[in-house]
Formats: structure tokens, C-alpha cells, sequence
């Protein structure tokens, strides 16, 4: 796992952790609203097919993902890049060939890759029941209603988890990200027929 | 031959790796040899450190360039010591 610690070391030296984790979560909420919009909006109208349903949660999934990942590498390049032109003027001397050029040019590969790999994971992991019913799988209840508690979990889960980063109470932390999506979900059912 | 047993270098470096990262990455370059590391100055980006390297044939070329690899620059060697090889025995 040489390129794994090494990944670590080149986010280390450009004091990128903070940024990637950032992105990760923030990202990886934006799936899981967008996937609790679709969901809500699929169960307020009522009788749509599991195969609809999941496809268009799965295509807002790779959107999002797309969207993540371009997004991310055109602005942490040009970031990537800047800080290291100041780096070699501080250092009067040419860093292309050192970790901290092999940094730049591969940092934002990294967080471009985890800024669109969280929001299409959530996204998918959320519109897993309505692919499992389209596949024929039976569930006692519906799987939009299973989609939209999974959704919830999710939120819990990177609500929680930002409070603990942040040293606060992480089951507050974990409840207002879960008020949030509450709004989003009752907005939803007033624009749904 | 002569063979290199100690340098002191005068190095500027950016603040990323530290300095115990630095340290263990030029000592993976001398083999059973010794780094010491002393940061001298500090500004906004960079830091300058004070890096003496001991061993038994220090290979100066692979020295700098893992200095350079992990992004420091060398400004200035303060201080070598050489020994050269025992004459051998007449026959």
C-alpha cells in the first residue's frame, strides 16, 4: 500500500487533509438531500415504478458525481498550482521536480476523485432498494419509504460525524443535520401534486 | 579513495514535511549513518534548518538529491570532513 501512504504524505505537505474532508462530506450531504428530494417527491405522487424511480435517482447520482469531480479538479488545480509558484518564489528555486510539484499535480486528482465519489456512493447506497425492487426483490414496504429512510440515516450519519470533527455533541450535530433534511422533505411535498 | 564522514549543510526548506519527516527522509539515504536536524530561522513559507549527516562514506550526490526531492534546497555546505583511505600495506 506504498501508494496509498504516499497519497497521505503529498496531501500531508500540502495541507490539503482538511480541504479533501471537507469536500467529502459536503458533498457526500448534497447527495443524500438531492436523493431525499427525488425520494420524496417519487412517494408524494404515489405508483411510480421502482425502475423510474431508480432511474433517475441514479442519474442525479452521477451527475452530481461529474459535476464533483470537474468542478473540484478546475478550481484545486489552479489553487495547487498558485500556492506552488509562491512556494518557489519563498524558495528562489525551481519545485517541479520535488514532492511538492508531484503534489500539486496530483492533489487534485485526489480531490476531485473523493468530491465526485461521495455524492454518487450516497446516492447510490440511498437508491439501492428501489434497484433491488426493480431487480424483482419483495419488500414488506415501500422502497421509496426505505430510500427516504435511508437518506435520513445518511444525514444523521455526516451530521454526527462533523460534530465530532468538530468537538461539539455529535448527536446534536447529527439532529440538525436531520432537521435540515425534515425542511427539505416537507418543501418537497409542497411542490408535489 | 577519500570517502565523505560529515557535512553540515545549511538548508532552506517550506514548513511541509517538518522537520523530523525531513530528517528521516535524508537518513534513508546513509546507511548506518546519523542526521541531526536544527531549525535556525522561521519565516511565513519557509524555515531554515542546520542538517548534519555523519557516516561512513556519505555519497554527497544522492544526499542533495534527496534534499531536493522532498523540497529542500541547499544554500550553502558549512562544514566537511573527509577521510582518506589507508595506505596499504607495502608488499
Amino acid at each position: 500500500m506504498n501508494w496509498l501512504k504516499e497519497v497521505g504524505f503529498l496531501l500531508r505537505i500540502s495541507r490539503s487533509e482538511e480541504i479533501a474532508r471537507r469536500y467529502f462530506v459536503v458533498n457526500g450531504f448534497d447527495g443524500a438531500l438531492t436523493m431525499l428530494g427525488l425520494a420524496v417527491g417519487f412517494y408524494s405522487v404515489g405508483d411510480v415504478p421502482p425502475v423510474v424511480a431508480f432511474s433517475a435517482c441514479a442519474g442525479a447520482g452521477i451527475a452530481l458525481g461529474m459535476s464533483g469531480v470537474s468542478s473540484a479538479y478546475i478550481s484545486e488545480s489552479a489553487e495547487r498550482r498558485k500556492a506552488l509558484l509562491d512556494l518557489e518564489q519563498a524558495m528562489a528555486a525551481r519545485m517541479d521536480g520535488s514532492a511538492h510539484g508531484r503534489a500539486a499535480r496530483l492533489v487534485p486528482f485526489v480531490i476531485a476523485l473523493l468530491n465526485g465519489a461521495s455524492p454518487l456512493l450516497v446516492s447510490l447506497a440511498i437508491a439501492l432498494p428501489l434497484w433491488l425492487a426493480s431487480r424483482g426483490t419483495q419488500f414488506r414496504v415501500d422502497p421509496l419509504g426505505i430510500s427516504i429512510a435511508l437518506a435520513f440515516a445518511f444525514i444523521f450519519l455526516l451530521g454526527a460525524y462533523l460534530g465530532r470533527i468538530s468537538d461539539t455533541f455529535w448527536v446534536w450535530s447529527g439532529v440538525r443535520a436531520v432537521l435540515i433534511a425534515v425542511v427539505t422533505a416537507w418543501l418537497v411535498t409542497l411542490v408535489s401534486p | 579513495m577519500a570517502s565523505v564522514n560529515r557535512v553540515v549543510l545549511d538548508i532552506l526548506k517550506p514548513h511541509q514535511p517538518n522537520a523530523v519527516e525531513f530528517a528521516l527522509a535524508i537518513a534513508g539515504h546513509v546507511a548506518g549513518g546519523r542526521v541531526s536536524v536544527t531549525v535556525t530561522a522561521v519565516d511565513e513559507k519557509t524555515e531554515n534548518l542546520e542538517v548534519t549527516v555523519e557516516g561512513e562514506s556519505i555519497d554527497f550526490a544522492q544526499l542533495r538529491d534527496a534534499i531536493n526531492e522532498i523540497g529542500g534546497s541547499i544554500h550553502s555546505i558549512d562544514a566537511v570532513e573527509v577521510s582518506a583511505a589507508a595506505p596499504s600495506a607495502a608488499t
